[in-house]
């Protein structure tokens, strides 16, 4: 195990994307002890230019946009971790058992796995947020995972298929193991790094349909995200008032959010696949 | 035969009922709204008629095409039943308008738009992943960290910062709209002119989104396939390195054309909010005011419309895989 992690440190890319991720963490969780500024408080005019008080300026509603950026890096990033661990689990769930027990449970799971698969998780989204009248960022961050799910069940599933039959899951079954021991101890752990890179995708994807989702006006209420800061941009057409200072951080820190994630997933993959290495 | 013929059965058999799942959701979630939103915005329509008939009218409507207060599976009958002569129900926000044909007039635009967009960043994506792999040298350190980073960027961010670069700050495209707006759309040479200028920008910053993820894609296969086995073999051979490519490039792009073929799927509602950042008058503007109005036939409308292509999309795939697939072929004969 020891020796995995040091594979894992030894990817430069991982190390980077660890590296940026990091940094953006620290600067959401340090910058709100150092400034106290409520980040939906109107306290400036509309469209200030950035200047020595307000280094990013501020925005439509005259509100500090660099606390703003930090509030909505955080909201955002939340949302995209809920909605990341809502659907590895559930996809692991569903995968882990019909891969496991076969038979009638797997048909029906994989069946309604096939079925979310080829309808757009993003529209049933949409369908989803429309319904919903009044939405916090944890309704965002629930309704995203609930969509997002089938992918990593059909490929769980279909290692747990191939791990199935192997001989030390065959002892165990004859030593009498439940069936959930069974799956926890020894299947388990062989899709465990799948299941992590899955993972850092589903959290970086996350993000993206927030801000998908509040770009078409379905975003949370009484919050600030990168996606609805992004939204209040464009309604208000911050673009064109030359107010770049309004759009171009959100996008860049969505950018960066993602970047990392997806650098680290890289990495990963090296690590776990010699075959890609370069 | 008969054993593709059983496989076109069953992935028939499949597709249709994902699309009756799919139907079924888009009728079930809007109503599940507390307080039945239909007969609030019904009076929000009525409310500044001052004519009884026609609010009477607006009412008989919409009582015919939801069935109010019949009970939930009488509602579905009459939704499906509806679909199959192909009406989708009365427009909310552009009362008296059909969403069939609010649908029609903007599916032109996106396709339009999408299409064009989708192949040339398809290519030239292509084209750049397989020389990444090949020359590899400095590519890893440099042009990797960039691709990445630009398939990243949202493509709606990416949008906006287009906008206020080219339009606002540069002056040299237009900003907004796929027309200039004192112009009806008309055969004429200016008017064409006028929207292929308002073509540029949208259709680039879809393009340059793109290239990033399809040469990334191509890149990793052109490295899986460069490793195997059977490329080491031509190099023992001693092949021309010039055919080995070729060897190459035909097993590494077959997933890709699969990628091609299910990226045409989601051409409908690929873009929706880069239409949305250039108000292209495409779907994507049209589900943006559906929503903003709770126009709920519309925004069902564009939803099945969206989901319908990527089910068509994915079923070809799947039926042309059967043809020309030798591992699925091996499969139905199982």
């Amino acid at each position: 195990m020891k020796g995995n992690f040091k594979t894992i440190f030894k990817s430069g890319k991982f190390d980077v994307g660890l590296a940026i991720f990091a940094l953006l963490l620290l600067c959401i969780v340090i910058f709100p002890l150092l400034n106290r500024e409520d980040p939906l408080k109107m306290n400036y005019t509309m469209f200030q230019p950035p200047g020595p008080n307000l280094p990013l300026g501020s925005d439509n509603f005259g509100r500090n946009e660099l606390v703003e950026l930090i509030a909505g890096g955080k909201t955002s990033l939340i949302i995209g971790i809920l909605a990341g661990a809502i659907a590895t689990c559930i996809g692991l769930i569903i995968g882990l058992s019909g891969g496991y027990l076969g038979g009638l449970v797997d048909n029906v799971l994989s069946s309604v796995t096939n079925i979310f698969i080829v309808i757009p998780s993003f529209i049933i989204l949409v369908l989803i947020s429309v319904s919903i009248s009044s939405r916090s960022f944890l309704t965002t961050a629930l309704v995203i995972g609930f969509t997002s799910w089938p992918w990593t069940a059909r490929a769980v599933r279909a290692q747990t298929i191939s791990l199935r039959n192997r001989d030390h899951v065959n002892l165990a079954k004859v030593s009498g193991y439940s069936i959930p021991k069974i799956i926890v101890m020894e299947i388990l752990p062989y899709i465990a790094s799948y299941v992590g890179m899955a993972f850092i995708l589903q959290v970086a994807s996350g993000i993206l349909s927030e801000a998908t989702i509040s770009m078409l006006g379905l975003g949370p209420q009484n919050t600030v995200t990168l996606g609805l800061m992004l939204n209040w941009a464009t309604m208000y057409e911050a673009h064109m008032s030359g107010a770049w200072w309004a759009f171009v951080p959100p996008v860049l820190m969505i950018a960066l959010i993602t970047f990392s994630l997806n650098l680290m997933n890289t990495g990963l993959d090296q690590v776990f696949n010699p075959q890609i290495r370069s | 035969m008969k054993s593709y013929r059983k496989y076109m059965t069953s992935k028939i058999a499949w597709y249709v009922l994902t699309f009756v799942v799919a139907v079924f959701l888009n009728f079930l979630l809007p109503r599940l709204i507390p307080g039945n939103p239909v007969s609030t915005i019904v009076s929000k329509i009525t409310s500044g008629m001052a004519d009884t008939n026609s609010i009477k009218r607006v009412y008989e409507t919409f009582e015919k095409e939801f069935g109010l207060n019949k009970p939930i599976w009488e509602q579905f009958m009459i939704y499906v039943s509806n679909l199959i002569h192909g009406n989708m129900g009365t427009s909310f926000g552009q009362y008296p308008r059909k969403v069939t044909d609010i649908l029609a007039s903007s599916i032109v635009w996106t396709i339009g738009l999408q299409l064009p967009a989708i192949i040339v960043s398809w290519i030239l994506g292509n084209v750049l992943g397989v020389l990444a792999a090949y020359i590899k040298k400095g590519f890893d350190r440099v042009l990797f960290p960039v691709f990445l980073f630009i398939s990243c960027i949202p493509s709606f961010g990416f949008a906006i910062v287009m906008v206020w670069l080219f339009a606002v700050a540069l002056k040299i495209a237009p900003a907004s709209g796929g027309y200039a707006f004192d112009m009806i759309p008309s055969p004429t040479l200016s008017f064409f002119l006028s929207v292929l200028q308002h073509y540029q920008l949208p259709f680039w910053s879809i393009v340059l989104v793109g290239i990033g993820g399809q040469s990334l894609g191509m890149r990793e296969m052109s490295i899986y396939e460069l490793n195997a086995d059977y490329v080491k073999y031509c190099r023992l051979l001693g092949l021309k390195d010039s055919k080995i490519v070729k060897y190459v490039f035909k097993n590494a792009v077959l997933p890709q054309i699969t990628g091609l073929a299910l990226s045409l799927g989601t051409m409908v509602g690929g873009a929706l909010i880069t239409e949305i950042v250039f108000s292209y008058p495409g779907l994507g503007s049209v589900l943006f005011n559906a929503i903003a109005a709770q126009d709920f036939p519309l925004i069902s409308g564009c939803t099945l419309l969206i989901t319908t292509g990527v089910l068509v999309a994915n079923f070809l795939v799947d039926i042309v895989y059967g043809l020309i697939d030798p591992r699925i072929k091996v499969a139905q004969q199982e």
